[in-house]
C-alpha cells in the first residue's frame, strides 16, 4: 500500500560544510507529527467495540501506526471510534463526548449499526440510522463487526486524509 | 410436588384460580386483585416455597394484558407459571411483588417503560429504559411511531 | 434529565456522582448513580438504556428463522448460546429431533465460546484493578479462539451459526485438529493466568471479602450463572435441565461458598477447565451423520407459550415466545441473565468504598446490550 513511503520525513535536509538545514512546509510537517500520533478515544458501547479491543492487542497491534494509546476522557483525545450502535438516550451523550474533545478531531464510525442502523433498521423504534445524523464522520467501516484489518485500514485512511489537510492554513485564512 | 399435588394443593387454599396444563409448565390463571394474597402464600408456605422468580413479563393481547410470572422453588425444584389479567389497557395497574422478591424491582420497571402497567408500592418506579418524555408503551401493539420503518 | 443537571451534593451532605454512561470500566455503557458520603457507598441505582436497541420488538416482526440472528448481537460474548436457545425453543415447539452431530458440533462451540468469554472476563478484570498486562496474556487465546471460530463459523464474534434443527454448516474436515492446538495451547499457558493476576497478593486483597452475596440474597435477586454458583446456589442449567445431550457428558458444576468477588474469580477460573474438559470429551468422537435434521421452509409454531433456558456464559438465558399460530412470534422475551446480575450491584455495594465499586462490577461481569436488549 505504500505505507512505508509515507511515514517518511516530508521535506528535503540539505548539507552544508558547517552542518545543514531542512526546507519543508509547516503544513506537511506538522500534519506528518500530527498523522502518526493519534490517539483515539476509549469508546464502545457494543460488539465493535471487542474487535476493537483485538485490535489493540499484540496480533494486530494499532500502535506500529501511531495510535498509540486509548485515552479514558475525550479531553485527551483526537479519535472517537463509534464500535457500536448509537441509540436515542445515547446520541447526547455521544454528541457532548465529541464537542468535549479538542480540535482537530475525527471520527470513524465503526461497524453497520453506526453507518446506518444496521441490523436494527427495520421495526425498531430507539436506534438512530446512522450516527452521521448525529456528528460529522470521516470514514465509514462496513462489517458486523468489521475484522480487525478493516479497522486498521480506516485508520490508515484516516492518515492519509490527515496528510492532505490544511488544517493550520486553514485557521489562518479564517482569521 | 409434581404438578397433580400443585393443582390440588393450590385449590384448597385459593378457590377462584383456574388452571392452564397444555405448556410445559403448570399455568395458573388469577385476577389480577388476588395477585398480591396469592404469592404471599406461594412464597411462605412450607410445602409450596416458591423462593426464585427466574422471569417476570407480559404479555399484550389487545383487549387485556396478562402479567406472566415464572417461579421456581429452589428446595423442591418445582415450577409454576402464575398469570394475571389486567383487562384496564388505558390506566393499567397491579400490585408490585417487590416485597416477596428482590428481583422484581427492575423487571417491573422494564415492565412499566415497555407496556405501561402501574405497580402500586413498587420502591421507585421509573422509565428504565427510555427516556421520562417518551410518549407511548413501544410493545404494546397499538404502539404507533413515525420513526419507525416497517419491514 | 441530562447528565450532571442534578445537585452534586444534596441537603444530606451526600455525594452525587455519575459513573458511565461512557466510562472505562463499566465495560459498556452502564450508567450508575451513586450516592457518596466521603467515600464510602451509601447507595447505588443502575441507569440502563443507553443501548435499549428493542431486540424483543424487532424478534415480534421476524421469522422464526431470522430472529435467531439478532439474538448474536445482545450477548455477543456469548452469541452461539444465544442462537442454541433461540433454536432449541422452536426445536421444543415443533417437536424436531435434532441429530446428534449437530448436538455435538453445537456443545463444541458452545464451550469454546463460554471459554473464550470467561477469558476476556479475566482480561477485563485485570484491566479495571489497574493491571494491564493480563488484557494482552488473555488476548493471545482469544485470538485463537477467534480464528476457528472464523474457520468453521465464518464469523469472528456474531457467528449466527445455529439454525432450528441443527448448525448452519458442516465442520472443516480439520476442525479436530484444529480444536486440540487451541485446547493445548491454552492448557500450556493456564499457569500463567494464575501468576499474573489471580496469585497476585494486591489482586487477592482487594477482591477478598469485597461484595459478599448470600446464597439467600443470591436467590432473592434472580443472580444465576458463577455469580450465584459463588455463592454456593447451584443453578447450573446445564445439570439442572440438560438439552442438547449435556446429560451424557462428565463435568462438575464448580460451588464455591464465599459469595464475595474472589469466590466469583476461582469460580471462572475453575469452568474455563471444566470447559476444557467437555470439548475434549466430544473432539475425538464427533458423530457421523447428518449435521442439520429437515425442516419446512416456513416455520409455523402451534399456538401456545413456550420457554426455553440455556446456560451461558453468565448465567440462565430464557426464551420465552407466545405464539399465534402464524409465521412470526406474537410476544418474545429474552429473560437475560445479566440484567438479574445487576440488580445485585446495589445490594452488595452498599458501605464499600468507592473502589470497591470497580472491583465488584468486574467480577459480576456484565454484558450490557444483553441487559437493555
Amino acid at each position: 500500500m505504500g505505507v512505508k513511503d509515507k511515514l517518511e520525513f516530508p521535506g528535503q535536509i540539505h548539507e552544508t560544510p558547517d552542518g545543514g538545514f531542512m526546507v519543508t512546509q509547516l503544513d506537511a510537517v506538522i500534519n506528518w507529527a500530527r498523522s502518526n500520533s493519534v490517539w483515539p478515544l476509549a469508546f464502545g458501547t457494543s460488539c465493535c467495540a471487542i474487535e476493537m479491543m483485538h485490535t489493540v492487542n499484540a496480533k494486530y497491534d494499532w500502535s506500529r501506526f501511531g495510535f498509540e494509546v486509548m485515552r479514558a476522557t475525550p479531553r485527551q483525545a483526537d479519535l472517537i471510534i463509534v464500535s457500536g450502535t448509537i441509540v436515542m438516550k445515547m446520541a447526547p451523550v455521544l454528541k457532548r463526548l465529541y464537542d468535549q474533545m479538542p480540535e482537530p478531531k475525527y471520527v470513524i464510525a465503526m461497524g453497520a449499526c453506526t453507518i446506518s442502523g444496521g441490523p436494527f433498521f427495520y421495526n425498531t423504534y430507539s436506534v438512530v440510522k446512522g450516527i452521521d445524523h448525529i456528528i460529522p464522520v470521516d470514514v465509514f467501516v462496513p462489517g458486523c463487526p468489521p475484522r480487525p484489518e478493516a479497522l486498521l485500514h480506516s485508520m490508515i485512511a484516516l492518515q492519509e486524509k490527515i496528510k492532505n489537510d490544511a488544517y493550520f492554513r486553514k485557521q489562518v485564512d479564517k482569521k | 410436588m409434581t404438578n397433580e399435588e400443585l393443582k390440588n394443593n393450590i385449590t384448597q387454599v385459593f378457590s377462584a384460580v383456574t388452571f392452564d396444563e397444555t405448556g410445559e409448565f403448570l399455568n395458573v390463571i388469577i385476577p389480577s386483585e388476588e395477585l398480591l394474597p396469592f404469592m404471599k402464600v406461594l412464597r411462605s408456605t412450607k410445602e409450596f416455597n416458591f423462593d426464585y422468580l427466574f422471569c417476570l413479563t407480559c404479555v399484550d393481547w389487545k383487549d387485556h394484558l396478562m402479567m406472566v410470572y415464572f417461579l421456581n422453588s429452589k428446595t423442591h425444584n418445582h415450577t409454576i407459571v402464575v398469570k394475571a389479567k389486567i383487562t384496564d389497557t388505558i390506566n393499567p395497574q397491579i400490585e408490585s411483588v417487590y416485597d416477596i422478591w428482590k428481583t422484581a424491582e427492575l423487571n417491573e420497571d422494564e415492565v412499566f417503560d415497555l407496556f405501561g402497567v402501574k405497580f402500586l408500592n413498587h420502591p421507585n418506579l421509573r422509565r428504565i429504559f427510555l427516556e421520562e418524555d417518551w410518549v407511548g408503551y413501544p410493545l404494546r401493539k397499538n404502539y404507533v411511531d413515525e420513526h419507525m420503518i416497517e419491514l | 434529565m441530562l447528565l450532571g443537571e442534578e445537585d452534586c451534593i444534596n441537603e444530606e451532605g451526600e455525594f452525587v456522582i455519575n459513573i458511565g454512561p461512557q466510562h472505562p470500566s463499566t465495560h459498556g455503557v452502564l450508567r450508575l448513580k451513586v450516592w457518596l458520603d466521603g467515600e464510602t457507598i451509601k447507595k447505588v441505582e443502575p441507569h440502563l438504556g443507553y443501548i435499549h436497541r428493542s431486540i424483543e420488538k424487532m424478534s415480534e416482526s421476524f421469522s422464526y428463522r431470522q430472529f435467531i440472528y439478532i439474538t448474536s448481537r445482545m450477548d455477543y460474548l456469548s452469541a452461539h448460546m444465544n442462537n442454541q436457545a433461540c433454536a432449541l425453543v422452536v426445536e421444543k415447539a415443533l417437536q424436531v429431533e435434532v441429530p446428534a452431530r449437530a448436538q455435538a458440533i453445537r456443545i463444541i462451540l458452545c464451550e469454546l465460546s463460554r471459554l473464550s468469554s470467561h477469558i476476556l472476563w479475566f482480561a477485563s478484570a485485570g484491566l479495571d484493578l489497574g493491571g494491564v498486562t493480563p488484557f494482552f496474556y488473555a488476548f493471545r487465546e482469544r485470538e485463537a479462539i477467534n480464528s476457528i471460530m472464523e474457520e468453521t463459523c465464518g464469523a469472528r464474534l456474531t457467528q449466527n451459526f445455529m439454525v432450528p434443527g441443527g448448525v448452519i454448516t458442516d465442520l472443516q474436515p480439520d476442525f479436530p485438529k484444529r480444536i486440540k492446538e487451541v485446547l493445548k495451547q491454552f492448557k500450556d499457558n493456564y499457569h500463567e493466568y494464575n501468576e499474573i493476576l489471580i496469585g497476585n497478593v494486591i489482586f487477592q486483597n482487594r477482591m477478598m471479602d469485597v461484595g459478599v452475596l448470600t446464597k439467600e440474597d443470591a436467590i432473592a435477586l434472580g443472580c444465576t450463572g458463577p455469580v450465584a454458583r459463588a455463592s454456593g446456589l447451584s443453578c447450573d442449567i446445564r445439570k439442572l435441565y440438560p438439552y442438547d445431550g449435556y446429560e451424557k457428558l462428565k463435568f462438575d458444576e464448580i460451588l464455591v461458598t464465599g459469595g464475595d468477588s474472589w469466590a466469583r474469580c476461582q469460580v471462572r477460573m475453575a469452568e474455563m477447565l471444566q470447559s476444557v474438559n467437555i470439548i475434549e470429551q466430544l473432539i475425538d468422537n464427533i458423530p457421523e451423520g447428518e449435521f442439520v435434521a429437515k425442516t419446512k421452509n416456513v416455520l409455523k409454531l402451534p399456538k401456545g407459550e413456550f420457554y426455553q433456558r440455556v446456560e451461558t456464559a453468565r448465567g440462565e438465558l430464557g426464551v420465552y415466545i407466545v405464539s399465534d399460530g402464524s409465521a412470526t412470534p406474537y410476544r418474545c422475551k429474552y429473560r437475560s441473565p445479566n440484567f438479574a446480575n445487576l440488580s445485585a450491584i446495589p445490594h452488595i455495594s452498599k458501605g464499600h468504598k468507592i473502589g470497591d465499586l470497580i472491583a465488584i462490577m468486574a467480577t459480576i461481569d456484565l454484558i450490557i446490550p444483553d441487559i437493555d436488549r
